[in-house]
């Protein structure tokens, strides 16, 4: 059961062959037991998730159910969820209830889902190792003496060691789909405005994006189908008419469902830093596509190399504004002594943020600083379209982008905690995508052995045009009808 | 040496709108506190912005009434710095990129012992629109500070002049005309004790014929005309004295002290902050096109300007009249009344700035709690018109008026103000003067004009003020021909 798709399970609960009380303590069972090693939830509240699940059951029973209804899913501790601990694993937010509901909470809960907890991240979604929460690592379920990737590492562990059907995630540059590339999942980073950001912390308010993290791609169309649509409270939110994401999911069976799709290869994706097994992964995927009709074409995208400096500037300014109001005067952390109102601010921030929030709000407060203004956030801006204009030119000669999510497998635990450049470049594959506000994509595409003779995913990602989710998901729905990586689970967790 | 003056104003005006600049808690003044502070008004974490549309209306309103330059494409952005009563960190105002640009406003000087009254054109350098704060409160608890966010994000259009102003008298004429335009409009209501609109003041001072600015500083927050001129008064002496003294003036923001009349500095430039502006990610730029700008022109009330006009053009009223009448919208409403009910223009004109406003004036009234309406007002004008009553007599038609006696006839009939224009009554009224004053009649015909006036003040008395002074003055001049 923990192996099933989200499809199995709602046609399970709609049998009444299982409650959404059953399916719901199945998880947390599996949560007591797993999560105390794995560390993926911080929040978990038995007794409102199982008054969730109860609902659901009275909801089937009476015949006004969707497709998710019943189905237990994770939420990453960004989201605020009224009457739920969110804190976005700041020592900041440790005992925030917060008083309302995100969009994508309110989503779910209509949808009639049920919340297992909140879920363990890098400190404000800024890292890419989950080695940044306030509440402590988490282990990536394929080797526990690995991270799981960040910043949404506890959703990404979860969905790996099944500890929720699904999760939410978001992505501000790389977020969702590098954890789903290191624990072998199906993960995706919708078109920037698809998803309303109401309600979901803001890390850097013109990037970030919620998505749905999940076993395949036919999970994630079904998790979108919840998450996307216009919500007037978010400005930046699109009106456009609602898709179904599953809608050309069956079409993708028989000989070369794919024909005639041109994928692009960006050169820049298979050059210096990746590395030699991830690239032999990937390689072997895109022959896959090939016999599934694909063709392939080359194309470039000469700015990527910037991207990095860019997002370093421009993400770290916008979040240097969006944290200032933690400051101790309404809610969160207040230092417990202070002789004046500038002492207050000092101490209560010093001791509420982490190493590495406070790192980027000194880079983002010097980057808008006069003087730096126009040499850093304005030179970044400019550079910031050209990145965008990289990706016009691309979808010239091709309809998907296809390369790796991540530059190599999960890494060990403290290994790049020491040094915030190497640990940067993690996401240099993803973050163009969000500088261009596209939607992109991870899907398991094999393991890679490491040295100790273990296995460890790889992620390969797909990049689609503004709104082309629902082509990019039946693009990964395609492979997964002819592959198993994404039904592939950690030992010793099934 | 001879100093100058150089004053120019920042206006904020707390727009008329029924909720928040970016949410849709209520703006209802004098709520407990923290009752009208929703999620987005108490920054929790998660929160977004969503634009007003009708706070961009009131702007454009405002563009429109100074004929401005309206970008077709304006952009919030994020002024940040730390304060208890500003929730996010930040303030979203508009800096690069404002709503209305470059407008202007013609303001009435008022004359004094030396000068005469003059008008002269006020440059606006531009209009934002931004979110107030909260307040901070002290003392309510005992050793603390509280915080209510009841204004945090109430919508403000700062209003920026150039600096065009040459004297206190000026700043006020100009402060008072923007205070009567945004009423008119109706983009504020004008309150300055409840905050509604305060002004910013910065002056400086420079050697007459200089064309170099001297360094200014701000006065903050002024929310009485009279505050006004005293602090501008004071400030300007001080920097001359200071100056004349040998000293420099240091870039400063200042406070007035109603109680002492003094200006006292708050900051001084090198502590102040370095706000960090950037474009609000959260908010998209804002489009005004020309169909937003006919769509709210439609809404609007005739504007001073153009009544004014119009009041010189169909009524052949003189710019003075015109320009004091459209002083205001409550008056200039009054005046149009008056004359669509009737009375004639020039009159009702003279009565509307005269009696009425006199008494309005002694009895502190504004002109919409008048007692006498306008359609009253109009019926006595008619009743001189018609020679019913003479101007005298309508005073005290009026006082009536004013003291509810009730209409304008049933006040005539019960004071016997009635006048006499029956030509024989008059006839023989004036026989039994000249009859009576035979010394007069003499001195007149040996070329005294003065007593011919004795004559008809005679001839008044006699009739107890009811017999038509013109038909007194013409039967008079033909019988002594």
């Amino acid at each position: 059961m923990i192996n099933s798709s989200l499809k199995q399970l709602g046609q399970q609960l709609a049998s009444k062959q299982v409650s959404s009380v059953e399916l719901t303590q199945a998880y947390l069972q599996r949560m007591a037991q797993l999560n105390p090693t794995i560390n993926a939830y911080v929040t978990i509240d038995e007794d409102k998730t199982l008054a969730q699940a109860r609902a659901a059951d009275a909801r089937i029973a009476t015949g006004d159910f969707g497709p998710l209804t019943g189905i237990p899913l994770a939420q990453k501790d960004i989201f605020c969820a009224k009457g739920w601990r969110t804190t976005c694993s700041s020592k900041m937010l440790e005992t925030f209830i917060s008083p309302y509901d995100a969009h994508v909470i309110s989503q779910f809960d209509a949808a009639g889902a049920v919340n297992l907890g909140k879920t363990n991240m890098d400190e404000f979604a800024m890292g890419s190792s989950n080695e940044t929460s306030y509440f402590g690592g988490v282990k990536n379920p394929w080797d526990f003496d690995r991270v799981p990737g960040g910043s949404s590492g506890g959703s990404a562990a979860a969905v790996a060691a099944r500890l929720c059907a699904a999760a939410t995630g978001t992505d501000t540059g790389g977020s969702i789909r590098q954890p789903a590339s290191l624990c072998g999942f199906t993960g995706l980073k919708p078109t920037y405005g698809l998803v309303s950001r109401y309600g979901m912390i803001a890390f850097a308010s013109s990037l970030d994006q919620a998505g749905p993290m999940a076993k395949s791609a036919e999970d994630c169309a079904l998790m979108l189908n919840v998450m996307a649509g216009f919500d007037e409270r978010d400005s930046t939110s699109v009106n456009r008419e609602k898709e179904d994401y599953t809608r050309g999911l069956a079409a993708m069976t028989g000989e070369q469902p794919l024909k005639g799709l041109r994928i692009g290869l960006p050169k820049e994706y298979f050059a210096e830093g990746l590395s030699a097994d991830v690239a032999k992964v990937i390689e072997t995927a895109i022959a896959e596509y090939k016999k599934l009709g694909a063709e392939i074409v080359e194309v470039s995208l000469p700015n990527n190399n910037l991207s990095i400096p860019v997002y370093y500037v421009l993400a770290p300014a916008e979040a240097s504004s969006n944290l200032s109001r933690y400051d101790g005067v309404r809610y969160g952390h207040r230092a417990a002594e202070y002789n004046d109102l500038m002492e207050m601010y000092m101490k209560s921030r010093a001791e509420g943020f982490g190493a590495e929030v406070k790192r980027r709000i000194l880079i983002g407060t010097y980057v808008l600083s006069a003087g730096y203004y126009d040499a850093y956030y304005l030179k970044a801006q400019q550079i910031r379209r050209l990145i965008a204009q990289d990706f016009v030119e691309a979808f010239k000669h091709c309809d998907v982008i296809m390369g790796p999510a991540a530059p190599s497998t999960a890494f060990k635990a403290g290994e790049k905690t020491s040094d915030p450049v190497a640990m940067y470049l993690e996401d240099l594959y993803t973050i163009a995508v969000n500088l261009a506000g596209l939607p992109g994509m991870s899907i398991p595409a094999g393991f890679a052995q490491n040295s100790e003779g273990k296995a460890l995913p790889v992620g390969l990602q797909i990049i689609g045009n503004y709104f082309d989710e629902a082509r990019m998901l039946e693009i990964g729905h395609a492979y997964q009808q002819v592959t198993d990586w994404h039904t592939q689970m950690p030992e010793g967790i099934a | 040496m001879q100093w100058e003056v150089v004053i120019g104003l920042e206006t904020h005006t707390q727009l008329q709108t029924k909720s928040k600049q970016f949410s849709g808690a209520s703006t209802t003044y004098g709520a407990d506190p923290n009752t009208q502070a929703c999620e987005v008004s108490i920054a929790l974490p998660g929160v977004l912005p969503v634009l007003n549309k009708e706070a961009v209306e009131c702007a454009i309103k405002f563009g429109l009434a100074i004929e401005a330059e309206m970008a077709p494409r304006s952009v919030f952005s994020r002024k940040n710095y730390f304060y208890p009563d500003l929730p996010k960190g930040y303030q979203i105002s508009q800096f690069e990129l404002p709503v209305v640009g470059k407008g202007k406003i013609t303001i009435q000087v008022p004359a004094t012992k030396n000068t005469e009254a003059y008008e002269k054109v006020i440059n606006i350098t531009r209009a934002h629109l931004e979110e107030d704060a909260g307040k901070s409160v002290h003392g309510a608890v005992e050793g603390m500070s509280g915080i209510d966010l009841n204004r945090a994000g109430t919508p403000l259009l700062e209003i920026v002049t150039e600096p065009d102003m040459r004297s206190a008298a000026e700043a006020v004429a100009y402060a008072k005309k923007l205070h009567e335009l945004v009423q008119w409009i109706g983009i504020c209501d004008g309150n300055m004790q409840e905050g509604s609109f305060r002004c910013d003041v910065n002056v400086s001072v420079r050697p007459k014929g200089s064309d170099k600015l001297g360094t200014r500083r701000e006065i903050k927050n002024l929310n009485s005309f009279k505050f006004m001129q005293q602090a501008i008064e004071y400030e300007t002496q001080w920097q001359i004295e200071t100056l004349e003294d040998g000293g420099t003036i240091q870039q400063a923001t200042v406070l007035f002290n109603p109680d002492t009349g003094e200006t006292r500095a708050m900051r001084s430039k090198e502590e102040a902050n370095d706000y960090r502006y950037f474009p609000d990610p959260d908010l998209l730029p804002l489009e005004v096109t020309e169909a937003d700008k006919a769509r709210v022109k439609a809404l609007m009330p005739e504007l001073p300007q153009a009544l004014q006009a119009r009041l010189v053009s169909e009524y052949q009223l003189s710019s003075y009249d015109a320009s004091t009448l459209t002083a205001s919208r409550s008056q200039a409403d009054y005046f149009v009344a008056t004359v669509a009910a009737g009375a004639e223009p020039k009159q009702a004109a003279n009565w509307v700035m005269g009696a009425l406003s006199a008494k309005l004036n002694a009895e502190e009234k504004s002109i919409v709690d008048s007692p006498v309406s306008a359609a009253q007002l109009a019926a006595l004008l008619k009743r001189i018109a018609d020679n019913t009553i003479s101007n005298n007599a309508a005073k005290q038609v009026f006082e009536g008026l004013w003291a509810g006696e009730g209409e304008v006839d049933a006040i005539i009939e019960a004071k016997g103000l009635k006048q006499v224009s029956d030509t024989g009554a008059i006839e023989a009224i004036i026989n039994e003067v000249l009859a009576a004053n035979q010394a007069m009649v003499d001195e007149y015909k040996a070329g005294k004009e003065k007593a011919f006036n004795a004559l008809v003040g005679q001839c008044m008395k006699a009739s107890k003020g009811k017999a038509n002074p013109a038909q007194v003055n013409e039967l008079l001049k033909a019988k002594l021909g």
